[in-house]
């Protein structure tokens, strides 16, 4: 290996990492406010990844049906949860929230896709329907059971991410897709090619960190999200409702995974299943940031994305191993560190 | 008394009824889901094309999806040996499903015709896999292909970058031989998994052994990756792949980066560029013209072919073993066996086959062509190397 291997190998890891840094900021965010370790970020970012192709493509994306069927089940959960103040004002609210917004980006998709109106407005509507999928999951499949502990929030995270994935091969079927780059434009730099895209995933990552520690540290919501992570019951008597926090939370999530995979579409084929591998690597990187700490998170994620490229490059047959394993001394480090908690409510 | 005629012939016609109506039962075991579902979906689209009647007898097909998981299999054949009673079992999609399912064809003495790549689900020849027939092509004939077509091009070193699982195995072990035997230097060997989202620490390491040609051993569009990666980095010198990417998803996702690639494949893929005299072309042609009228033009994909194949030798095979028993019963069963054993210039789909009692694909060259991709297109090379 000579310096501009290294360079380009490095240049790669980084890009690959700016991926994986915006999927463990989700995660820490997830996990910081509602205890679910969201293992469905990845299916987001598919999600994400293949309505924009099939954007592209002039067809109506199989998650337009699944937005509409999810805002339904939504707005059931929601009367059933507010069954006891339930009147016309809040039916009112609920119905446009779950019901009519869905309805209104179905019927915008239905009218644009066929137009094939410009990459511009197909990202926009690419993430109009994936964004609020994840409140709507938040509903219908974790507030019911805010109260539970982590593991069955975990075993649910599971669930809904393998109901997902299932989805995703029927909308998409089982061969992958590609979209054209945000930007042709490309500069040299010594040995490297830096490429418009690159550029755009790393600025995007570093804006949502900013936009993220801004959020939580500067407005009266981002403190009641983060009151709610640390005391559920402290936060409800100071009037901020846990599952508005909830549910806020999940939107930045699905949100932030449609916008990588965006990012992520032309650098690569998406698959119906990519999004878990992606969410592993991820969730490497948030563990290592301790689930709690969105730079040590982002920082965590580049170092994946390094480790992993440059594994690629000397043993590639036990790349997968690798970058696996180097959650292993992290884990020990940890354990070694801090101190048992006996219960964690 | 015209009365009573009919009502004889209508007593007859229902005591008669069910042993007429014993069909014969066809088990499928395929990959509809999971990893290999882009190899099931056709294969699954294919037997809604298959015929429901085989030599004056109805035909019964049972399909079962596997998920591409060999527990799965397994329980899918035994499922359908004992509790369905078929007289024979199709599948599955991939090798190491297809090499679980030997075990339970053998144990239920059922004939299973795979619809899986590697040899080794037929090699070699022992008490168990006599009961096992293969459609595919071997990897080994298709190594050959593109070993005889790098000598002929004269390339001299070569750089290799296959799936890090049982398929880039398979390809790395039948082709270096056959390289090592023309001459051909393997410079540089890289692996990588179907999901990676990035192949530049390959590419990189390929590109350093300067290496005249780069095969890609990979199968449907996760092969369009490495190729993708290579063209970005500015790598000049010949590009192959395998017979694992012939399907339209693998132009669409390559593009232009795929132009001038070199590959072998089943004739399937070409049958409209098949001179008029290739047996083949005849069955190639009626099969893409149904599968496309039900599933669209330039659906097909070479994978749902082998699922028509396995029906051609059965149609074949079944008016033979009818002769001396009834479906439902181990001794038809047995006979239909010997029956797909004796297979003599079977032509179907992709190519021509002659089964022996230790050859159960029985193929030859006519069951491969080299294919160029040229305008995103498939443009046949040659009828056979």
């Amino acid at each position: 290996m000579d310096a501009t291997i290294l360079l380009l190998l490095l240049q790669d890891g980084v890009v690959n990492g700016a991926i994986y840094a915006l999927i463990a900021l989700s995660l820490v965010l997830v996990f910081t406010v509602t205890r679910v370790i969201l293992i469905p970020q990845g299916e987001f970012v598919a999600y994400g990844a293949l309505t924009l192709a099939s954007l592209e493509a002039g067809t109506l994306p199989g998650t337009v049906p699944l937005l509409l069927g999810l805002g339904g089940l939504a707005f059931l959960a929601d009367c059933a949860e507010a069954r006891h103040t339930l009147d016309g004002r809040t039916l009112l609210r609920l119905g446009a929230r779950d019901l009519a917004l869905p309805a209104v980006v179905a019927l915008a998709a239905w009218l644009l896709a066929p137009m094939k109106p410009g990459l511009v407005v197909e990202i926009l509507l690419t993430l109009a329907i994936v964004t609020p999928m994840g409140g709507f999951l938040h509903a219908v499949a974790f507030r019911p059971l805010a109260h539970a502990s982590v593991l069955v929030l975990l075993i649910a995270s599971v669930g809904v991410h393998l109901a997902l994935t299932g989805l995703g091969l029927v909308f998409f079927g089982a061969e992958g897709s590609r979209t054209p780059p945000l930007s042709d434009a490309s500069f040299p730099a010594g040995p490297l090619l830096v490429s418009g895209q690159s550029l755009w995933m790393i600025g995007l990552t570093l804006a949502i960190i900013v936009a993220l520690w801004l959020f939580f540290s500067r407005t009266l919501l981002g403190k009641a999200l983060i009151a709610t992570a640390v005391n559920r019951l402290g936060a409800r008597l100071m009037g901020i409702a846990p599952s508005l926090a909830g549910r806020l939370s999940f939107s930045v999530a699905a949100f932030i995974g449609a916008l990588s995979g965006v990012l992520i579409a032309p650098l690569t084929t998406v698959y119906y299943d990519t999004g878990f591998l992606i969410g592993l690597k991820g969730f490497v990187a948030a563990i290592i940031g301790g689930l709690a700490s969105y730079p040590a998170a982002a920082a965590a994620a580049i170092l994946v994305g390094i480790i992993e490229s440059v594994a690629s490059f000397e043993a590639s047959a036990f790349k997968e191993v690798i970058v696996f394993m180097a959650i292993i001394p992290v884990l020990l480090w940890r354990s070694l560190r801090s101190a048992p908690i006996e219960d964690e409510e | 008394m015209k009365r009573i005629v009919r009502a004889l012939a209508l007593a007859g016609t229902v005591l008669a009824g069910p042993v007429l109506a014993q069909p014969i039962k066809i088990g499928v075991t395929i990959a509809k889901t999971g990893p290999a579902a882009s190899l099931g979906i056709p294969q699954a689209n294919t037997v809604t094309l298959l015929p429901t009647e085989i030599g004056g007898q109805k035909v019964e097909w049972i399909v079962l999806d596997d998920a591409t998981d060999t527990t799965k299999g397994v329980a899918n054949a035994r499922k359908l040996a004992s509790d369905d009673k078929v007289d024979a079992i199709v599948g599955s999609s991939v090798t190491p499903v297809s090499l679980a399912l030997i075990e339970v064809a053998a144990e239920a003495k059922v004939p299973l015709i795979s619809l899986a790549a590697s040899s080794k689900i037929v090699a070699p020849m022992d008490d168990k896999r006599r009961w096992v027939f293969k459609a595919p092509q071997n990897d080994a004939l298709m190594a050959e292909a593109i070993a005889a077509h790098m000598a002929k091009a004269g390339v001299k070193s070569v750089g290799f970058i296959g799936f890090n699982d049982a398929y880039g195995d398979g390809w790395l072990s039948e082709v270096t031989p056959r390289l090592e035997a023309k001459g051909i230097k393997l410079a540089a060997t890289e692996r990588y998994a179907r999901t990676d989202t990035s192949v530049t620490g390959q590419v990189l390491k390929v590109m350093a052994a300067r290496p005249d040609a780069v095969l890609i051993a990979g199968s449907g569009t996760p092969a369009a990756l490495p190729q993708k990666t290579l063209k970005e980095r500015g790598y000049a010198g010949k590009y192959y792949q395998t017979h694992g990417v012939a399907n339209a998803d693998f132009l669409r996702v390559g593009g232009k980066d795929l132009e001038g690639t070199v590959l072998p494949a089943g004739p399937l893929l070409v049958a409209e560029q098949l001179p008029e005299s290739n047996p083949v072309r005849k069955v190639a042609l009626d099969y893409t013209k149904a599968y496309e009228a039900k599933f669209g033009a330039g659906s097909l994909a070479t994978f749902g072919g082998h699922a028509y194949d396995a029906e051609v030798m059965l149609a074949n095979a079944i008016p033979v073993a009818l002769k001396t028993a009834k479906p439902g019963t181990p001794e038809f069963r047995a006979a239909l066996r010997d029956a797909i054993e004796g297979l003599k210039e079977v032509v179907y789909t992709n190519g021509v086959v002659t089964m022996t009692p230790t050859d159960h694909v029985g193929q030859d060259d006519r069951a491969r062509v080299m294919v160029t991709i040229e305008n995103g297109k498939w443009k046949l090379l040659s009828a056979t190397n």
